[in-house]
């Protein structure tokens, strides 16, 4: 009997994460809580669907041609997985990121052949923008999927994320998951509304912590353009302490193992279980464990790692 | 009714270099009301010329962001934490 093997390249085996249910995290018979895990993706994260879907569309308008080196800042994940779809289909990658992010995202795409432009870490992510704008603006070689305003971005998450979710679960009640370029929000959110207007969409957003003193006023926040504020139903800021004190909770809990992110979208997940009388949350965690492990924030206590984690950028 | 307003960095130098002050409500606009009358120009770096939160500014009460409550009509109450932050980017 012959089989049929569903994969012809990695890049296919995008997506389909497993939904699994957190029955330790449920406060009260009558509400559920999941975790879509998203580090099941093959480099790790969620940004494999959204890289996927950036690249397929560029080269089907022409924009993406052998010639052209595709730049993109990120603040890890985005461009690890442009690098990986990069080197599997011949392109030039070019990242630009802050210096101070975890080593394992340095090593991760010069492993898939990225070249890396480090920005100043003060001003975080936002600062990375800043460079590549420039760069691009410069130099008509690269070709900028641009996460921040690029709709195939969330469109990968309307079409993909959402949609196996709802297969998996359709009478989810809320969403949560964490705000870095709003794609996962804004695609996910747009198709649940679709579904079920009632369905609460929720964002959690990290604490930037003493990393903000790049920049010169609050004016110089940047909210991405792809972002559409009045779709979310409420944001919630979590602090790094805590964010790292509930990844290690569902480590132990539910032998769980995602990132730093995941652990502020769980902190959201578990505020807003508190408070339902009935019904399912699904809290997207954003990545696996793996790029934190030089963090040793499952081994160390968060007292002695503080040093060391108030000026990094995290997600 | 005590409540503390954690400062964020870009603006700890108009209020003396301190990280956090206290204020009272009864709402966020009214509480950031009574912070400007003791230390001038601190409303206008968080409030637009139209009276609504800047918006690249956000304003939490015990995290949650005052946008999705009732915006600067929120209330407060006593042991309240607010935090007032400018948007960042992640991905």
């Amino acid at each position: 009997m012959r089989g049929t093997v569903k994969f012809k390249s990695i890049v296919d085996a995008i997506g389909h994460t497993p939904l699994v249910e957190l029955r330790s995290y449920s406060p009260r018979a009558g509400v559920q809580v999941f975790a879509k895990l998203e580090g099941h993706n093959p480099t790790g994260s969620l940004k494999d669907r959204i890289a996927k879907f950036m690249i397929d569309k560029a080269e089907r308008e022409g924009l993406l041609t052998e010639d052209k080196v595709i730049l993109e800042p990120t603040s890890g994940n985005t461009g690890i997985s442009l690098a990986m779809i990069a080197h599997v289909k011949g392109y030039r990658m070019k990242v630009v990121m802050p210096e101070n992010v975890s080593p394992e995202r340095v090593d991760m795409l010069r492993l898939f052949g990225a070249e890396i432009v480090f920005s100043s870490g003060e001003k975080g992510t936002n600062g990375s923008i800043e460079v590549a704008q420039k760069m691009a603006s410069e130099d008509a070689h690269y070709f900028m999927p641009y996460q921040y305003g690029n709709q195939a971005n969330p469109q990968a998450h309307y079409e993909t994320t959402a949609q196996e979710i709802i297969d998996d679960l359709p009478g989810i009640d809320t969403f949560v998951a964490g705000l870095g370029t709003g794609g996962t929000l804004m695609g996910v959110g747009r198709r649940f509304k679709e579904h079920n207007p009632e369905i609460k969409v929720m964002a959690a957003v990290p604490h930037p912590g003493e990393l903000i003193f790049g920049l010169r006023n609050l004016d110089e926040g940047f909210i991405p353009p792809i972002v559409d504020l009045d779709l979310l139903d409420g944001r919630i800021v979590v602090e790094s302490e805590n964010a790292f004190k509930c990844t290690r909770e569902l480590t132990e809990r539910e032998g769980i193992f995602a990132g730093v992110s995941s652990g502020a979208v769980m902190a959201c997940a578990k505020r807003l279980a508190s408070r339902m009388e009935k019904g399912s949350i699904v809290a997207l965690l954003a990545d696996g464990g793996w790029k934190y492990l030089s963090s040793q924030l499952w081994t160390r206590s968060y007292g002695d790692m503080e040093q060391n984690t108030q000026n990094m950028v995290w997600w | 009714m005590a409540v503390e307003v954690r400062v964020p960095s870009l603006l700890r130098g108009l209020v003396g270099g301190v990280k956090s002050i206290q204020t009272s409500g009864p709402t966020i606009g009214l509480a950031l009301d009574d912070i400007e009358a003791r230390f001038p120009g601190f409303k206008e770096r968080v409030i637009d010329p139209n009276g609504a939160i800047k918006q690249f500014v956000s304003i939490f009460i015990n995290g949650e962001d005052v946008r999705y409550i009732q915006s600067l009509d929120t209330p407060l109450l006593d042991g309240d934490q607010v935090s007032i932050l400018p948007a960042v980017a992640g991905g």
